[in-house]
């Protein structure tokens, strides 16, 4: 990965635009991350991402800001992850401060209630997009046990409200005793 | 001095302690905000929520930069905010690189290998509850509880985003002003 200063306006400029669109949480931001950098610019893998999903989500803090850093330190080291979290905090950094001041009469807007109820269904049309994606994928690679685990965890999570951290404990230990199993068997990864 | 130090240390205390994203942190940063610091009413949280929702960016952000400027201006803002990313920054900065140095090792692989499929299931269960939380909303278009516009700005969406690849953001500025127009039209929400 080139790392010249065209590769960190970059980096800033899509952040920044991921964040200021970022509506309704942490794997929205995800999905849009999934879009830009893995589908159209091809910096990370997608396996990556859902690497980075999992990790950004495991650990303290708010999803954006720590999916930002794990992209931003994978595309651009130190400096990478650094520009990545400006980009990521300026917009709400900006935007809060500002409404902090005329706050009474911003949450009584309609025009701003009517932008953001239809911004929901287009943002809602953006992550099934992403999840048919990646549900393609997981259709491909997998035999069997990547399906089951990805139909049991949205079971889980969507109608059981189990803990994601309890299902990410979970198929670590399970991922290391399948895998790690048909690798002795077979002396190789399959 | 003394009050940018306690903004500060709040929102790290938030920072820290909340994982798995906003809802998360929502009760921790009323503890801290509401009931240990006094720098707002139950009635003006509740405010911020709404504002939150409203908004871009992470609730925990959020609640920092609009706390942060309200008691101590733009510097409040700054600090309050750099608090709340500071426990991530370390920690994720040192996973980020743990990552890069350890995944290919066998062990972190297959690890990785059984994780990556619950992922995909736990977006999807966030997509749903987007879908629902879209549909199911009271407005002007709804019939029996369920609001033909959202419906169709959602179908409309994302049978562009499967046909014609479009950037997401123009998706969303276009479902917003299809939301602007259809509900300044029939009433909103």
């Amino acid at each position: 990965m080139q790392k010249n200063l065209k590769f960190y306006v970059t980096l800033f400029l899509q952040t920044f635009k991921i964040s200021a669109f970022t509506f309704g949480g942490g794997y929205v931001i995800v999905s849009l991350m999934k879009k830009q950098f893995v589908d159209k610019l091809g910096w990370i893998s997608e396996k990556e991402m859902l690497d980075f999903t999992a990790i950004a989500q495991s650990s303290p803090g708010a999803i954006a800001v720590n999916a930002s850093i794990l992209v931003g330190y994978k595309t651009g080291g130190w400096p990478g992850a650094i520009i990545a979290i400006l980009g990521t905090i300026l917009p709400p950094l900006v935007l809060l401060t500002a409404i902090s001041y005329v706050y009474t009469w911003f949450i009584t807007v309609d025009a701003i209630r009517y932008i953001l109820q239809g911004m929901q269904a287009g943002v809602a049309a953006v992550i099934c997009d992403v999840v048919c994606g990646l549900s393609s994928s997981v259709w491909k690679e997998s035999r069997g046990v990547a399906l089951i685990t990805a139909v049991l965890s949205f079971i889980l999570v969507a109608f059981l409200s189990v803990n994601v951290i309890l299902i990410v404990l979970v198929c670590i230990a399970a991922g290391i005793f399948i895998y790690g199993r048909e690798r002795k068997i077979h002396g190789t990864a399959p | 001095m003394e009050l940018l130090l306690k903004l500060f240390w709040a929102f790290f205390q938030i920072g820290l302690f909340s994982i798995g994203g906003g809802y998360a942190a929502m009760p921790l940063i009323q503890e801290q905000v509401v009931v240990q610091n006094g720098w707002m009413s139950i009635g003006e949280f509740t405010d911020l929520i709404t504002i939150s929702q409203m908004t871009p960016g992470p609730i925990a952000v959020n609640s920092a930069s609009f706390i942060g400027a309200r008691m101590a201006g733009v510097p409040g803002a700054i600090i309050a905010t750099l608090g709340c990313i500071l426990p991530s920054c370390v920690i994720v900065m040192l996973i980020a690189f743990l990552y890069r140095r350890y995944v290919k090792l066998h062990v972190i692989d297959d690890a990785l290998r059984g994780l990556r499929p619950a992922v995909v299931g736990m977006i999807a269960s966030a997509a749903l509850s987007m879908i629902e939380s879209s549909f199911l909303a009271a407005t002007g278009t709804s019939v029996m509880g369920v609001d033909i516009a959202a419906v169709l700005i959602f179908l409309c969406a994302f049978l562009a985003l499967r046909k014609w690849k479009p950037s997401p953001i123009l998706i969303m500025c276009l479902s917003g002003l299809a939301g602007f127009v259809v509900y300044s039209v029939f009433g909103g929400v």
